[in-house]
């Protein structure tokens, strides 16, 4: 077996009203970069759904998941000891090697997860890691004290200023006047944009597409860029900034 | 399992060691399913369908779930027939030693007779498949294949420039799916492959708006399953040539069934991209499922069904 596997639930927890955690119990030895993503079946729905990978180790694989459909509505109600048939190891993943001295992390929502074990490689290949991280409200915050616990400098913004930076992460960025030297980001779609505007500096993001297999086999979540039309499952979900086309 | 069994089937000279072949587009030109398992072990593959020109296809979001299946509104994105020719063939020949089908599209009787030309002379092609059916893509008219005198006129024309067998694949989305088959045999195809995807659609109702891009797409995957089967049916009992059948293909017993229905060879779509071992575990299971019914040579229960 390749990239295909049962894994057992060791933990589901709810980290906001609305967004949960889910450690699965299992191999990921194909997992290989921080960015990656799992495809979860299951029971009732036709089509994988696929989940950014927040952090894994030799035997598990932490995701952190909103509950927005049928399908992670169906997710928050498994429990301990349930299991998953899931597609390890999907996508490119962001390129730990490309970073420099300073490296600024910007994350959005549930777009916040796979910065997570980004920044504890980053931290661990040495160097400056900063972490901006926006939400829409204090009680949508999570992960915030996992990443300075990790070492990182942490920003956060919220949209109505009840903790952090009123505004959106860019806001945040001015207002720490930071001066890094590349960049990673996730989040939703404008922000990405937004973050794109308000700096020259090279960077990569992580995009997503509603998948139909998700390993890169039906064109269904294809995008054109620069450097030609790109799989956002197989090719990415991540691209460099200077091959994006807005 | 008894070692006396014989899954293979014939299509039109090509011999086949198993009946099961992955649908084109659900299984590009095979590499991503080769990191799973061994490919060889498939009967053939139809390979992602080929345009003339390079497509990048329809806008995204082009997938939507739906109850047993999904709808896809891909449009046809291909390197074009040359870079096919050049580059997707040769890659796909050092990890596939078996002859493949070859799905030619076009959006005028020209580009189907130069894709299909060029695609004949590849020694790997055994088969050509001509769709005159994807309901994705609109060029100002109907598609090709939901008139009798289109789908003769485009077999008339490939076949005309072909050498190898011509097999048309059918939209299944007309009011006389036997008249369109048996105008495609009598203007010379030498098999008709069914069915391709429904036209389908679903509402994205917090937002009000059709959650495909393109609004409509091809609805495939296990509903679609008895629909195939009574056309597979309706057309090998109309037809002389034979019959590739295709639509909501999950298991053994559905590769059985539908060969039941008439069909020689069954190809399997929308169940490898949920489950990209799906063929493999067809496979797998058939010997199974042939010991189960008393079955000892799979060719012998095509058409059985009358």
């Amino acid at each position: 077996m390749y990239k295909k596997g049962i894994y057992k639930i060791v933990e589901n927890n709810p980290l906001t009203s609305d967004v949960w955690r889910m450690v699965l119990e299992g191999e990921t030895r194909w997992i290989v970069r921080p960015g990656q993503f799992v495809n979860i079946e299951l029971d009732g729905l036709y089509l994988r759904r696929p989940i950014s990978i927040c952090d894994w180790s030799d035997n598990t694989i932490t995701i952190i998941y909103k509950v927005v459909g049928r399908g992670t509505e169906q997710m928050s109600r498994m429990t301990d000891g349930q299991t998953l048939d899931v597609l390890t190891g999907l996508g490119n993943g962001f390129n730990v090697d490309a970073s420099g001295n300073h490296s600024l992390l910007v994350g959005g929502g549930v777009g916040v997860p796979p910065l997570y074990r980004l920044a504890k490689e980053l931290l661990q290949k040495g160097g400056k890691v900063s972490v901006v991280l926006g939400f829409n409200t204090a009680k949508e915050l999570f992960y915030v004290d996992e990443f300075k616990a990790l070492g990182a400098d942490v920003y956060v913004s919220t949209a109505d200023g009840s903790v952090g930076v009123k505004g959106f992460v860019t806001d945040a960025i001015r207002e720490a006047n930071l001066d890094f030297d590349y960049f990673y980001s996730c989040g939703p779609l404008p922000m990405l944009k937004a973050l794109c505007d308000c700096t020259d500096v090279k960077g990569e993001l992580s995009f997503e597409e509603r998948m139909g297999c998700g390993f890169g086999a039906c064109m269904g979540c294809s995008c054109k860029t620069l450097t030609g039309n790109k799989r956002i499952c197989k090719e990415g979900p991540v691209m460099r900034r200077e091959e994006i086309i807005w | 399992m008894a070692n006396n069994l014989d899954m293979s089937v014939e299509l039109c000279g090509v011999k086949l060691d198993n009946p099961v072949i992955p649908a084109s587009g659900t299984f590009g030109f095979g590499k991503e399913h080769n990191e799973f398992y061994d490919i060889n072990i498939l009967g053939s593959i139809s390979v992602k369908g080929t345009t003339r020109e390079a497509r990048f296809g329809n806008p995204t979001p082009r997938i939507a779930e739906c109850r047993a299946g999904l709808i896809n509104s891909v449009g046809l994105q291909n390197p074009g027939v040359d870079a096919v020719i050049a580059k997707e063939l040769p890659q796909l020949r050092k990890v596939f030693r078996k002859p493949i089908i070859a799905n030619i599209s076009g959006f005028s009787i020209d580009e189907y007779v130069e894709c299909c030309e060029k695609i004949d002379k590849e020694e790997q092609v055994a088969i050509i498949e001509v769709n005159v059916s994807c309901p994705n893509v609109h060029n100002g008219g109907m598609s090709f294949g939901t008139q009798p005198e289109m789908a003769a006129e485009v077999t008339r024309a490939v076949k005309a420039v072909t050498t190898k067998p011509v097999f048309v694949k059918l939209s299944p989305n007309v009011t006389d799916i036997v008249a369109i088959a048996k105008a495609c045999e009598e203007a010379g195809a030498d098999g008709i492959c069914l069915i391709n995807t429904l036209l389908g659609m679903r509402i994205d109702v917090k937002r009000r708006r059709p959650v495909i891009a393109n609004k409509m797409g091809g609805f495939s995957g296990p509903a679609v399953f008895p629909v195939a089967v009574r056309m597979v049916y309706q057309v090998a009992n109309a037809c002389n040539v034979p019959v590739m059948g295709c639509g909501g293909v999950e298991s053994a017993t559905d590769v059985i069934e539908m060969m039941m229905a008439g069909a020689t060879a069954v190809q399997v779509g929308a169940a490898n991209l949920k489950d990209p071992y799906a063929c493999k575990r067809i496979i797998e299971d058939l010997p199974v499922e042939m010991e189960r019914l008393g079955i000892e040579r799979l060719s012998d229960i095509i058409g059985v069904v009358k």
